[in-house]
């Protein structure tokens, strides 16, 4: 018989994991977004070997598993000396990931920028980095919104895996507590659903935010 | 001293020679038409005369000052010169007001205040002072193509540079922006207009020039050119056209 009662001594257990997730998600998704952001414009126009190294750590990580990029944050660089907690292995390994698709995202949200938007800024006077922020940017990330929506979420769900180096996320609590009670349907269906709430309260946010940023396509 | 003086200019792209060594004066205050077929060079002209193209062999001055396509110069240069492009190029995420304001007060550095109190004035020039809060989408493209001469005049130009700039609008629609470059010819503005509007040409404009392979084959004042021309070329064109 199911029994979802047999979690509630374990309430605590979960509501610490969802709070870890939580921040780690967050924190992830600020840095790795402002990472992803700069790489992309030096993709798109920085120098050729700047955007070349650019391209090979996008590429590095976009076609390698992020278990393995996280081991090797956590078990392989500390025998090169560097030694990071749990949790900053974790976060560190979050960035780095979502920085490389928001890269590759952003950067053809930049590269759709119709010619004569930079043609305009030019003929007005406007610098190359006062186009960029003043006229391009905004644009350009409308277009790609909807991805880049989606691959923070991703990487909010793909957090999950932290909990294999022992940062006590949802994961971490739902492996837990079904180790102590035995209850591994409730606990997993419990954590499957936390993380939903937790994936649909992210677009929710994306959205509200989305709307203030492009409020110019609302009716008025 | 002409206001825009370019002298024996040549311009490639890679071996296409699409420039084949172009003399043009004119003077501050002139309405030019440059007319001719599809790929005679007119746009690639207009586009070198602001830095938006560079030119291999040459010179354009405009108010004595050379024309690159570097940026510094590019920027020094956009004081003087303005442009309005077939496709209006206004910023989507801006309203109009923010559209005229932002040039001003960022390469400028007017204050926001005078900024406004120029973007309405503009607006009023152009007919469309009630849109100052307006996004460019929410308006009709004849309109867009006002609010794009007002950003441009707002610079306070010296000349303005005008590629088909009615190309793309809706026919009923053209006749609003060609009374605002009517006004602004009477006004004394210096514009320089690539168009098939050859009927403005010949009313509005002082001077027409014909290119045809990448030269000006043939140039004059306006009513001559058009009553009056004299090669085969401008002939046929003129009889193709209207
Ligand atoms: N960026 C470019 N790269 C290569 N060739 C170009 C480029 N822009 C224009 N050309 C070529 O240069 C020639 C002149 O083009 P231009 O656009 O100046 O003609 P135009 O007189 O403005 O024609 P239209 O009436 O069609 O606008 C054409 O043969 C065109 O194909
Ligand atoms: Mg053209």
């Amino acid at each position: 018989m199911l029994d979802f009662a047999a979690l509630l001594p374990y309430s605590h257990v979960f509501i610490h994991g969802l709070i870890t997730t939580v921040e780690i998600s967050l924190l992830a998704t600020v840095l790795g977004l402002v990472l992803g952001a700069t790489f992309a414009v030096a993709r798109q126009y920085g120098a050729t070997w700047l955007s070349r190294i650019v391209n090979v750590y996008v590429e590095l990580i976009r076609n390698t598993p992020f278990i393995v990029q996280l081991f090797f944050i956590f078990f392989g660089l500390p025998s090169i000396g560097l030694k990071l907690s749990a949790w900053e292995a974790g976060i560190i390994a979050m960035v780095v990931n979502l920085a490389a698709y928001s890269t590759e995202i952003i950067r053809a949200g930049l590269a759709s920028t119709p010619k004569g938007q930079w043609e305009a800024g030019k003929v007005l006077g406007l610098s190359f980095k006062q186009t960029l922020f003043r006229v391009v940017i905004i644009p350009a990330i409308e277009k790609i919104y909807p991805a880049l929506t989606s691959q923070c979420i991703i990487v909010m769900l793909g957090s999950a895996v932290l909990s294999q180096i022992s940062v006590q996320d949802l994961t971490y609590a739902a492996n837990f507590v079904q180790s102590r009670n035995f209850r591994s349907f409730e606990s997993y269906l419990v954590t499957a659903l936390l993380y939903l709430f937790l994936a649909i309260l992210m677009r929710k946010a994306f959205n509200l935010i989305g709307k203030r940023l492009f409020s110019y396509r609302a009716e008025r | 001293m002409s206001l825009v003086n370019i002298h024996e200019v040549h311009k490639y792209y890679g071996d296409l020679h699409v420039l084949k060594g172009i003399n043009l004066n004119i003077k501050a205050g002139e309405v030019i038409s440059i007319i001719g077929r599809s790929g005679s060079g007119k746009s690639t002209l207009l586009r070198c005369m602001n830095g938006l193209e560079k030119y291999q062999k040459g010179g354009i001055t405009v108010d004595g000052k050379e024309v690159t396509t570097e940026e510094i110069q590019v920027r020094i240069l956009a004081r003087s010169v303005g442009m309005i492009f077939q496709s209006f190029n206004l910023f989507p995420h801006l309203t109009v007001g923010e559209n005229i304001m932002l040039a001003p007060t960022i390469v400028l550095k007017k204050s926001k205040q005078e900024a406004q109190e120029t973007a309405k004035a503009m607006l009023e020039k152009v007919g469309l002072a009630d849109k100052f809060d307006s996004f460019p989408e929410k308006l009709s493209g004849g309109q867009q193509q006002r609010v794009a001469i007002a950003r441009a005049l707002a610079m306070n130009p010296k000349v303005l540079l005008c590629d088909e700039i009615t190309s793309a609008l809706d026919p009923e629609l053209v006749g609003d922006v060609l009374k605002v470059l009517e006004q602004l010819a009477k006004e004394g503005m210096t514009l320089v207009l690539v168009t098939h509007e050859m009927n403005f040409a010949r009313d509005v404009g002082d001077r027409v020039v014909f290119m045809h392979q990448g030269k000006v084959w043939e140039e004059g004042p306006a009513k001559e050119v058009f009553a009056n021309p004299q090669t085969d070329e401008l002939k046929n064109f003129v009889n193709s056209v209207l």
